[in-house]
């Protein structure tokens, strides 16, 4: 091991030790050095995250691991009992309920409760050499289902929806030239931006269509009306990609005011 | 125990008529405070007239369509009504188990150890303060009598319903600002809920009007009315039609792509560019990273994906070259598994497969981005695909690809998404171009049958979107809008 990593080793966890002892002595409650310890670990563990930013290091891999060791093991436990102790097993056995310390539900018992069982057991079956090929019957269960039950919802909401919103009519209110140039205005409201927002969708979302439209070389006019309709896709990707950033900003803040706040006390 | 459990019972209930007829004598008080009312000094508004009713079509059951004329007093003659109070009759019976309901409520909450919406001093109150001395366990097994006692009961809701006027009480049900005539009554389907509407029960129901002093007026009382589910929503036709014809489409395109018809689908630039990467990955002597994202293996993404995966496989086999597959799904993984055995086996290297090639990180969304950025910054791969669903570790996971120096390929079908992939990949498969990346590379007859019936229902959609646009100037072409509306 370098002497400089040794150091730097020596040095965090000197300052981990004063952040903990500082804590635990200035903080009120019941368990001031607990809740001093854990800020501290919450800090540490924040700051190691974000060390990322200047390269790969021990404390990043730190907790990275630690990270991935605790939600994948949270996860499972999770789900264990959450899922099969809490909600199947009180509808099956009053038995394995008393076993595993929960109440059976009398009146909610269901056979159908035994498919995803079996199911699950099947899945397991991978672990065996010989009996591996079981899995793929609860795997295509499952992705069968799902995509019957898409092909509707998305056959309703891509299809028909898309179809019904593009319907708009392009002249609002026409009574003539002269009406429209003598009523002229830039208002959100105002004939002349209501007709020109229902031409960019009708116009946007069929050149939209013809740039996904796979089956035919885009060259000629289809290949025009797709450069407009993925210069239509880029001005809405760039739109999206500044509204999500914004958003990403609040996140950090509210990292930056842990740090500042509950940790340092910089802050109120 | 049982013993005791049903002594429990039974004292909740003789509680629960207790109160019951507290409840009765405030609603009864509050007629004659009506009628009193018109006595002295309060101006009683017009009734609502004409109150119809009928069973709300195309639905599961237990809903109810309401639908008046305004009172002569609201927005004209004395211009008095605020709202409308709906009121419904229920048979005593019905009240009896709503209060059991109530104390079903209340040992759930504790259960879930929340006792929020359990306010001071009200009946709810003192029976969170009586269950609050029982074990859990305890409070389980009254849960179990109380539900099984609520299911019982509800049986004879429909014969109890038939006693209207007598033995039962008008429940409030919601109210409405002045100007509304028609009310859509959703009641609940969970005989446990306290919105339970019963089908096939007769039910009465009157609208109150009333004004800003609480004077109301009630209308004549409708009913006997009743509810019963649809099995088929007419609402939903157009839906019939669009999946009979994109069926018949793809059924129609997947049997000439099988009897070896020449299906052109154009290239795609992402999907090109994967080969080259395959090679520069090889000659580089790195390993090539396979995100499949955070989809599970249903989503239609993770499924063009695998596709992808076992082309990519396969190229890699054959140059012997790395491949990672880090997944954040169990079932994914077991997939992405078989796929890349199918794949390793197709170029003739099985020897070569390795079980962690594919290998589970975890299911924790930044913890999994974590991860794969470590994977991306220690084994610094020459090539990163990224293909499937991906959300907000999009970019992390771009943007550290691209610190690493890795080509990156990319393609998701979740819109927000794609922004970040394209600013930070070198090549972007955009939305749909990821399905017919699939389709292109497999070159299998369901694919690309079903991408061919794809692009003709996108012709028809621009075919009908101009139709439309057309009829949409003249006033008849409102029955063409109409066609493709789907409500609920």
């Amino acid at each position: 091991m370098k002497k400089t990593t040794i150091i730097t080793f020596a040095v965090i966890s000197a300052l981990f030790l004063v952040s903990w002892i500082a804590k635990g002595m200035f903080t009120e409650g019941s368990s001031p050095f607990l809740d001093g310890f854990l800020v501290t670990l919450a800090a540490f563990l924040t700051l190691a995250i974000m060390s990322f930013l200047y390269k790969d290091n021990p404390y990043y891999k730190f907790a990275e691991h630690l990270f991935v060791g605790v939600s994948a093991a949270y996860a499972m436990c999770l789900g264990f009992w959450s899922t099969i102790v809490g909600n199947l097993i009180p509808r099956l056995s009053s038995g394995i309920s008393e076993f595993f310390k929960v109440s059976y539900i009398e009146g909610d018992y269901n056979f159908i409760y035994f498919i995803p069982i079996i199911f699950g057991i099947l899945l397991l079956m991978r672990l065996s050499p010989r009996g591996g090929w079981l899995s793929r019957w609860p795997l295509a269960f499952i992705v069968g289902t799902t995509a019957g039950l898409n092909f509707v919802r998305y056959l309703r909401s891509d299809f028909i929806n898309q179809v019904s919103s593009t319907i708009v009519p392009l002249m609002i209110d026409w009574q003539g030239f002269g009406h429209f140039f003598s009523n002229l205005n830039f208002s959100a409201t105002g004939q002349l931006v209501m007709m020109f927002s229902n031409l960019v969708i009708f116009i946007g979302v069929t050149c939209g269509i013809i740039y996904f439209y796979f089956s035919k070389e885009h060259t000629g006019w289809f290949g025009r009306a797709s450069k407009i309709g993925i210069w239509i896709l880029m001005i809405t990707f760039g739109a999206s990609f500044g509204y999500t950033v914004m958003g990403r900003i609040s996140l950090l803040v509210g990292r930056i005011t842990f740090l500042f706040r509950d940790w340092l006390e910089i802050i109120s | 125990m049982k013993v005791k459990l049903l002594i429990m019972v039974v004292m909740m209930l003789a509680l629960s008529s207790f109160c019951f007829a507290q409840d009765n004598a405030t609603e009864a008080g509050t007629e004659d405070t009506d009628t009193t009312a018109v006595v002295e000094s309060i101006i009683l508004p017009a009734p609502p007239g004409n109150l119809t009713g009928i069973d709300k079509p195309n639905d599961h059951g237990h809903a109810a369509i309401l639908s008046w004329d305004l009172s002569p007093d609201d927005g004209a003659g004395e211009n008095s009504v605020l709202k409308y109070e709906i009121y419904k009759w229920v048979p005593q019976l019905m009240l009896d188990i709503n209060l059991v309901r109530d104390s079903l409520s209340v040992i759930q909450r504790i259960l879930r150890n929340t006792t929020s919406g359990i306010t001071e001093g009200t009946q709810a109150d003192s029976m969170k303060i009586v269950f609050e001395k029982y074990s859990r366990d305890e409070l389980f097994d009254i849960r179990n009598t109380l539900i099984a006692h609520v299911k019982q009961e509800n049986t004879g809701l429909a014969e109890a319903s038939n006693s209207y006027p007598e033995n039962g009480a008008w429940l409030f049900v919601d109210k409405k600002p002045s100007g509304t005539k028609s009310f859509v009554h959703i009641g609940s389907k969970d005989f446990k809920s306290a919105g339970f509407v019963p089908d096939f029960a007769n039910l009465y129901y009157r609208v109150d009007a009333v004004t800003i002093d609480g004077a109301k007026s009630s209308s004549k009382v409708l009913g006997p009315i009743q509810t019963s589910g649809q099995w088929y929503n007419t609402y939903r036709t157009p839906v019939v039609f669009s999946v009979l014809f994109f069926t018949l489409l793809t059924i129609y395109f997947v049997r000439e792509a099988r009897k070896g018809a020449d299906l052109y689908v154009r290239p795609l630039g992402g999907i090109e560019a994967v080969d080259d990467a395959i090679g520069r990955a090889t000659e580089m002597g790195r390993p090539i990273l396979y995100v499949l994202g955070l989809g599970s293996a249903a989503d239609i993404a993770t499924i063009a994906s695998f596709t992808i995966l076992g082309r990519v496989a396969k190229k890699v086999a054959e140059y012997q070259t790395e491949l990672l597959v880090p997944t954040y799904d169990p079932i994914v993984m077991t997939v992405a598994q078989e796929v890349v055995k199918s794949a390793y086996l197709d170029a003739g290297r099985p020897d070569a497969y390795k079980e962690d090639t594919v290998h589970f990180v975890t299911q924790s969304q930044f913890a999994y981005v974590a991860a794969v950025n470590g994977i991306m910054l220690r084994e610094l791969p020459a090539t990163n695909v990224y293909m499937g669903k991906f959300f907000a570790e999009s970019l992390i996971l771009a943007e550290t690809g691209a610190l690493a120096g890795s080509i990156q390929i990319s393609g998701t079908d979740e819109i927000a998404q794609i922004p970040f992939f394209i600013v930070a990949c070198d090549y972007t498969l955009i939305g749909e171009e990821l399905y017919a990346a699939s389709a292109y590379l497999g070159k299998e007859p369901v694919l690309l049958g079903s991408l061919k019936a794809q692009d003709y229902a996108k012709a028809a959609i621009i075919l009908l979107a101009v139709i439309g646009v057309v009829l949409a100037q003249f006033e008849f072409g409102a029955a063409f809008v109409n066609l493709f509306e789907v409500a609920n």
